[in-house]
């Protein structure tokens, strides 16, 4: 659906790269650019630096909660890790479980709606819809969904008990399992989406090129499918990995989640939201932020496709 | 522009001085050009010659840096494409896809605000007759249609002056013959003036009544076809326009009507009047099928040039004609091309031959071939290549 | 082996997207459920939870305030997105390549962050939140979305089409409302829906910005911890079966165009 269009946007450039005659009249680009640029500059460039404000600042004296005054106070940083470095850990490892899970799930189905069911457009359009049924329901009613299907008292913990998968007195719901199943789960489309695009424009003469020279299937797959699907699996794992970095819905006490879980997400809005601790949230916030953009900048340029935009 | 009137008949162009300019690089170099009113004219040139461009200024698509355009007198140099009464075939047709091929068609005599707009376009359907398939979508007709259809869609409101870019380009060649005739007689019948630009040389010269062939952003020469092909003044027009053997050499006499080149030796000549330059080094050329090939040397005579003896390197057997490449020791190679009157190739390759033409076929150019040029544009395959490149290494391995 | 391979391919996608449709099945059949308070074990069937939604407190509200905000933040979004998207493709600009990285940011950044940063920036300049502070931030996420979607739409779109349009008579303005936006609109119009889909579907951006206010996905959150009412299963569900019915609609529209053109 639309997430295809995200992935399938041409590079910067190439449309007007086309064209030799220059284009004129910059000032009507400026015009067409001006409201979104400027609304982008006040509600998300200057919340960056609001954030970067106040992730360094310190309490005010003999102040209430949640009072704070601008100071230069980067121990706020060390603080915060020292802190929650567990939380981070588990933000990173979950979400990059999460995202290996997904990729897993998604490929094979990817290739047989986009590959195999290109001979028939409405199983193949019927199957898209189902890929993207997920979106069409609430989030949060789909996580409960899963809460409630794993609930101790549910039917899942019980045949898993009896044949003894699970020991007795143990959990799903609260524990690394569920809240990894509901980050995979949650993003499956994500990923799905742009490793079909991907393979649904793959010429398939390739692959019988590739059988005219001698590759056995499997070779042909690791050598000619894989590769030339490779811009749509950097942009799922990405699509994936970022959002479920950042959830804290799933690693939530009332989701699937429980203290043990708690990811950089849920402290960081209890940190904002409950504690009040605006620096603390907003120093964890950059942080979140500046270790995601090196993964994903280190991630674009390794797998060389960095014409995502 | 008075809205709801039609043009009363084609308008004469002329272009003052054009100069094109992008950034990085120069399209068209002061240009000036003018077309009679209801000619069908040509521009023709290889990609990337400025004749794009200069369609696109008269259409009023990119404004000019310098120059003016003036269209039946009036100057329109600064006017809005959609006040001009120009109109275009474009080269993808660019029929809008949202539309029927009827209201593409009105599309035009619509926003002039003509009252009749569906009946009028209706006519331009029967004339290229596709009124059948008005209601269709442009994507449901097949290239030769929708090229009819962007025809009509210009026809119709009869434009002073219609602009067709390379619009035969995306069909076949059966398909392009006749819309090259459907063309030929529709012009005919509203009386128009058409400015075709191409890069089909074929389709220029069985088109237009002049033609203008374009290179590097200026005009090397206009003509009617046959001037053209017969008496090229550049070696550029040489070569693009079919193809021509050009030698290269010093005048040693040029008294009388005829002027005589030293070219590797032998002494060619060429009548004064169809040299352009008669001193100095000059190229003078002649067309490969006015060549005559001879199994033995011709006895001399006035009013024929002789090359000879010559190797047979390549007879490639064509149907109607054979095209033979000779390699003459110090002139190179020179291509023949001899009409099928009998069955097959006359000359079998490695045969010893002489070349024979006619002094008043010879031309002569005003300027010489580019370096890199060979003197029969792009008949040397590479085998010929190869063949000369050894025969310049025996001479020099001979002289040490 | 061949054959075997390709029918276990196609039973793991058939596992594959029952897996997918699971939870779905699961908030629909639980709009059925005859529940009292909370809406966890199955009592029994009953069409009330439908014939009356509003009757769970505050359901409603926070519906209609998700419509409200959604169709606000869509309009914005989509007006603002559709004029860059513009602009991208058919000028040349200084610092193209500054724009093209702002538009990408707001993608790349976990919501959790976008939330807390305008969340802070709110405080600081002591803005009240509500339902404005929500739309204003449902706007920023969505601008990029628009974009993206409706970029590829007009890099497809022939320069040509609006030269034949300037060809043919028509004025600046006729051009743009008879050709360009015509022909964009399909694209235009995806990037609409998406919009208001992230809009409505949002939680944790407005968790941060909401104050006192409530959507409907906060309204969820805010009841998962006592139980969901059975009514929040109706109206999930509702617009669930809306959005199938609109995406399938459309996809059977587009497979038949396709079958047709490929027949004339």
């Amino acid at each position: 659906m639309a997430f295809g269009a995200f992935l399938q946007a041409p590079a910067p450039g190439v449309a007007a790269a086309a064209d030799p005659a220059p284009r004129r009249r910059s000032k009507v680009a400026l015009l067409l650019l001006l409201p979104g640029v400027l609304y982008l500059a006040v509600f998300f460039l200057a919340p960056l630096v609001s954030l970067v404000m106040t992730s360094f600042q310190e309490p005010v004296e003999f102040g209430d909660i949640g009072q704070y005054q601008t100071a230069f106070r980067w121990e706020n940083y060390l603080a915060v890790v020292e802190t929650y470095a567990p939380h981070i850990f588990r933000s990173f490892s979950y979400a990059a479980l999460a995202t290996a899970l997904a990729l897993v799930f998604s490929y094979p189905l990817a290739y047989f709606i986009g590959v195999k069911l290109r001979q028939a457009p409405f199983l193949q359009s019927l199957a898209l819809v189902l890929v993207v049924a997920p979106f069409f329901i609430s989030f949060l009613l789909r996580t409960l969904a899963w809460k409630q299907m794993f609930a101790d008292e549910g039917w899942l913990v019980g045949a898993l008990q009896t044949v003894q998968l699970l020991p007795d007195g143990a959990h799903l719901t609260g524990t690394p399992f569920s809240v990894v199943f509901g980050l995979t789960y949650n993003f499956i489309p994500f990923m799905t989406l742009p490793i079909y695009a991907s393979l649904e424009r793959l010429d398939l003469r390739y692959l019988e090129a590739a059988d005219d020279l001698y590759a056995k299937r499997s070779t042909a797959f690791w050598r000619i499918t894989i590769p030339l699907s490779l811009p749509g699996i950097v942009s799922g794992t990405l699509l994936t990995f970022i959002p479920a970095a950042g959830d804290y819905i799933n690693a939530s006490r009332d989701f699937l989640g429980s203290t043990e879980t708690a990811m950089v997400g849920n402290v960081i809005e209890a940190n904002f939201l409950v504690l009040q601790n605006y620096p603390a949230a907003a120093s964890l916030s950059i942080l979140l932020m500046a270790a995601i953009l090196v993964l994903v900048s280190a991630y674009v340029v390794r797998s060389g496709t960095k014409d995502l935009l | 522009m008075a809205r709801s009137t039609f043009a009363e008949s084609g308008a004469d162009l002329r272009l003052d001085g054009i100069t094109k300019r992008f950034p990085g690089f120069t399209a068209i170099e002061g240009l000036d050009l003018s077309i009679a009113a209801g000619s069908f004219f040509a521009l023709l040139g290889p990609s990337g010659c400025g004749k794009t461009t200069t369609l696109r200024l008269i259409a009023g698509l990119e404004e000019p840096t310098a120059g003016r355009i003036l269209l039946g007198g009036k100057d329109v140099t600064s006017t809005k494409p959609y006040q001009r009464p120009v109109n275009t075939v474009f080269q993808s047709y660019a029929l809008f896809p949202h539309m029927s091929v009827l209201e593409n068609v009105a599309f035009g005599l619509k926003r002039r605000g003509f009252k009749d707009a569906t009946a009028k376009a209706h006519e331009a359907l029967r004339l290229v007759e596709l009124d059948h398939v008005a209601q269709r979508r442009p994507a449901q007709l097949s290239g030769g249609q929708q090229q009819r259809v962007a025809l009509a869609r210009a026809v119709v409101n009869r434009p002073a002056l219609l602009l067709l870019d390379e619009p035969l380009g995306a069909l076949d060649l059966k398909l392009r013959r006749q819309m090259q005739l459907e063309l030929k007689t529709i012009q005919g019948e509203v009386g128009l003036t058409f400015l075709h630009v191409t890069h089909d040389q074929e389709e220029a010269m069985t088109m237009a009544d002049t033609v203008a062939v374009m290179n590097k952003g200026r005009i090397e020469q206009l003509g009617a076809p046959e001037e053209l092909y017969e008496l090229p003044r550049t070696a550029f027009v040489a070569n693009f326009l079919g193809n021509s053997n050009l030698f290269t050499g010093e005048v040693v006499s040029a008294d009388g009507d005829t002027i005589v080149v030293d070219v590797g030796g032998r002494r060619l000549a060429v009548p004064r009047v169809r040299a352009q330059r008669h001193a100095g080094e000059v190229t003078i050329g002649v067309r490969p099928e006015k060549l005559v090939l001879l199994p033995d040397e011709p006895t001399p005579q006035t009013g024929r040039n002789v090359l000879g003896p010559g190797r047979v390197i390549d007879a490639s057997f064509s149907g109607v004609s054979t095209q033979y490449q000779v390699a003459v020791p110090g002139i190179g190679i020179v291509a023949v091309f001899a009409q099928n009157l009998g069955f097959g190739p006359v000359m079998q390759e490695g045969a010893e031959v002489w070349l024979t033409w006619s002094v008043d076929h010879g031309f002569g150019l005003s300027d010489s071939p580019e370096p890199p040029a060979t003197s029969a544009g792009d008949d040397v395959d590479t085998s010929a290549l190869a063949l000369q490149r050894r025969e310049r290494l025996q001479a020099e391995l001979e002289e040490a | 082996m061949r054959g075997l391979g390709r029918y276990a391919l196609a039973a793991y996608s058939v596992i594959a997207l029952v897996f997918l449709f699971i939870p779905i099945a699961y908030t629909v059949a639980f709009s059925f459920n005859d529940s009292r308070r909370s809406n966890i074990v199955w009592r029994g069937f009953t069409l009330d939870n439908w014939t009356s939604v509003c009757q769970a407190q505050g359901v409603c509200e926070a519906f209609g305030n998700s419509i409200l905000i959604g169709v606000v933040a869509t309009v914005l979004a989509t007006a603002m997105g559709t004029a860059i998207a513009i602009a991208l493709v058919r000028y040349r600009f200084r610092f193209r390549a500054a724009t093209t990285l702002l538009l990408f940011l707001p993608m790349a950044t976990p919501e959790v962050v976008l939330g807390a940063g305008l969340a802070a920036e709110f405080l600081t300049a002591g803005v009240p939140k509500g339902i404005g502070t929500i739309i204003l931030a449902h706007t920023m996420f969505c601008i990029s979305f628009v974009v993206v979607t409706v970029r590829a739409r007009v890099a497809g779109l022939d320069p040509a089409l609006e030269e034949a349009g300037r060809d043919l008579y028509a004025s600046p303005s006729q051009v743009w409302w008879r050709v360009t936006f015509p022909l964009l609109l399909p694209g235009i119009v995806a990037a609409a829906m998406l919009s208001f889909a992230l809009s409505f579907d949002d939680f944790i951006i407005t968790n941060f910005n909401s104050g006192a206010e409530t959507t409907f996905p906060k309204y969820i959150y805010t009841a998962a911890a006592r139980g969901i009412p059975a009514e929040a299963n109706v109206i999930a569900s509702a617009v669930f079966l809306l959005a199938l019915v609109i995406v399938v609609t459309a996809q059977l529209g587009r497979a038949a165009r396709k079958r047709r053109m490929a027949r004339s």
